[in-house]
């Protein structure tokens, strides 16, 4: 019986929880008079052409290239992340400097500072460089090891690695970075799979950096062009295609979850992280 | 954590090693943080504004800030939302987190159901869901309609509105709900078997060893929760866009309003400025609070 209560609650609530996104992807294929009459998700007669409408975009452009644009500023920013957190989580996990307890609270100090509050001093230092309307401002950031979340992950990684692996590998010839490349990268991989996976998504849904950043239509990532669309579509007509391009817009968010599920929670309940 | 040790590393002899590893880290902290917390200072002194030569107006800024009723409104909404959003996102958190930690099968599946929605996060895709949810003859309405409730007029009043930012931040709970099954996980399951053997109650096993047990998970996922509340921009500026009656206008959008829409830099620094001061006040206040509490 209580099992019983468990399960219809956990049931009822996880509808909840995903009726609103069926419902989404129903819509993309409904008749724009049928989306505000129904409350059913799936519709009466399915018709795709609202996705052709959705493909060939806005501005000009087709959907391809802000998806290529979007890919420009995250593959870079994976590389980054990965490599710069691994070695700063390195660091930290396997030696001693003088100055480590201060490094590492400010580790701490800068996982907890609100980004609005560097925003803009950053931007002019950018616009000083000259580099804005660019991905540089985007991306150059992720090397410098600067998601404290990221660094603790991988700490806590490095934590669970016996000590005499880098015994035996200094007795082999290694130094630091070999070390780290050939005895720790296997063992600190679904960390590295988290931090990616969560580069990913978090860049996907980033809407303000590039908000304030790019500004020719051309260099737009998905999520501007999206927001371009909805302004220009405005209520009345067309609603099937803003929605088609979204549910576009959240195909590769939602395969990526899918792909990393595994490796990827395991990540997040050791590395305690908030997406 | 790592335990605080003397530990050499063979690899490595020098004690600078470390340091030269970690060098990017300072750097970036140099460069992104500490940088910017000064120019954004200097700034904050100056009548600033792109295309101008700045000219020097000392803490007038900040004068003003205190006369300006757009600043006390906005951040009087933000407080709104914060003491909203927050409680109710925690408590849901954990009540869910309680039940999906019952050993019962199929509740990874449930565990990755509820982690979706915060996954995708401040999506373009999931604000525009969420317009279309809340219009006027939009999905909420038509249930509303069908279960005999009158349909609400969600944009167009200020409750309502600031209430579609708080439920799309509860729809995205998974992430915090997360950190909380995992800190309930490691609760060894003795203490509750000794508990039962003792004559003690579910209630009262939740008050003495569960929440004992998760304090520090929950005080850190709660300070997480108050900063992410209290920088909220994106749902509201592409949601409500502050509308109606500036009713959801939030902090974050001012500082971005007033840089961007005004070219007021200057007094967006010192906006920046206070909310940085007001997050360091506030999470100091609650960790000695929490420091406090402990020692008792």
């Amino acid at each position: 019986m209580r099992k019983f209560l468990i399960y219809t609650f956990l049931a009822i609530s996880s509808i909840i929880m995903i009726y609103p996104l069926l419902w989404l992807f129903g819509a993309s294929m409904k008749s724009n008079s049928e989306i505000f009459t129904s409350i059913w998700f799936i519709p009466e007669k399915i018709d795709f052409s609202a996705y052709i409408n959705a493909w060939k975009s806005a501005g000009g452009y087709t959907i391809l290239h802000f998806l290529k644009n979007t890919l420009l500023i995250i593959i870079p920013k994976i590389l980054f992340a990965v490599i710069s957190s691994s070695v700063t989580a390195y660091g930290f996990a396997r030696f001693d400097f003088p100055f480590r307890k201060t490094a590492f609270a400010l580790l701490f100090a800068v996982m907890l500072m609100p980004q609005i509050a560097t925003m803009l001093p950053t931007y002019i230092m950018w616009r000083e460089i000259g580099v804005l309307d660019t991905y540089i401002p985007l991306t150059l950031p992720s090397l410098f090891a600067c998601e404290g979340v990221f660094v603790f992950i991988l700490i806590q990684f490095f934590g669970g690695i016996p000590k005499e692996l880098d015994e035996a590998a200094a007795i082999d010839g290694c130094g630091a970075l070999k070390t780290l490349f050939y005895i720790h990268a296997p063992c600190i991989r679904p960390a590295i799979i988290s931090i990616a996976v969560f580069t990913f998504l978090w860049t996907m849904n980033d809407f303000m950096t590039p908000l304030i950043y790019i500004s020719s239509v051309e260099k737009y990532p998905l999520s501007l062009a999206l927001r371009m669309s909805m302004d220009s579509t405005g209520q009345g007509y067309e609603q099937n295609k803003i929605i088609a391009m979204s549910i576009l817009g959240l195909i590769p968010s939602i395969s990526v979850f899918g792909l990393a599920q595994k490796q990827f929670t395991s990540g997040i309940t050791t590395g305690g992280v908030s997406g | 954590m790592r335990k605080k040790t003397t530990y050499r590393n063979p690899v490595s002899t020098s004690k600078y090693t470390g340091l030269l590893l970690i060098s990017p880290f300072l750097i970036g902290v140099a460069a992104f943080f500490i940088y910017p917390f000064i120019s954004s200072f200097i700034m904050s002194l100056y009548n600033y504004r792109m295309n101008i030569t700045p000219d020097f107006i000392g803490i007038d800024n900040y004068k003003n800030i205190l006369s300006d009723k757009a600043v006390t409104e906005s951040f009087c909404v933000t407080l709104k939302y914060i003491f909203t959003l927050v409680p109710l996102k925690m408590i849901f958190s954990l009540c869910v987190a309680l039940i999906l930690n019952i050993e019962l099968k199929y509740m990874g599946v449930f565990r990755t159901i509820y982690y979706i929605p915060s996954t995708l996060g401040s999506n373009i895709a999931i604000i525009i869901l969420w317009r279309y949810l809340f219009t006027t003859d939009g999905l909420v309405n038509q249930v509303l309609g069908i279960t005999g409730l009158p349909a609400v007029s969600w944009y167009g009043e200020p409750v309502p509105a600031l209430w579609t930012i708080v439920l799309l931040r509860v729809w995205e709970f998974g992430s915090c709900m997360v950190i909380f099954l995992a800190a309930l996980r490691d609760i060894p399951k003795e203490q509750y078997e000794a508990a039962k053997v003792d004559g003690c109650g579910k209630v009262r096993a939740f008050f003495r060893i569960t929440l004992p047990a998760i304090k520090n998970v929950f005080i850190m996922n709660f300070i997480i929760q108050l900063i992410t509340a209290f920088q909220e921009f994106n749902a509201p500026f592409l949601i409500t866009g502050g509308n109606p009656l500036k009713k959801t206008y939030t902090f974050a959008m001012l500082i971005y309003d007033e840089a961007f829409a005004y070219n007021n830099f200057g007094y967006a620094n010192a906006l920046s400025w206070i909310l940085f001061t007001v997050t360091f006040i506030v999470i100091s206040i609650i960790l000695i609070l929490w420091n406090r509490l402990k020692k008792d």
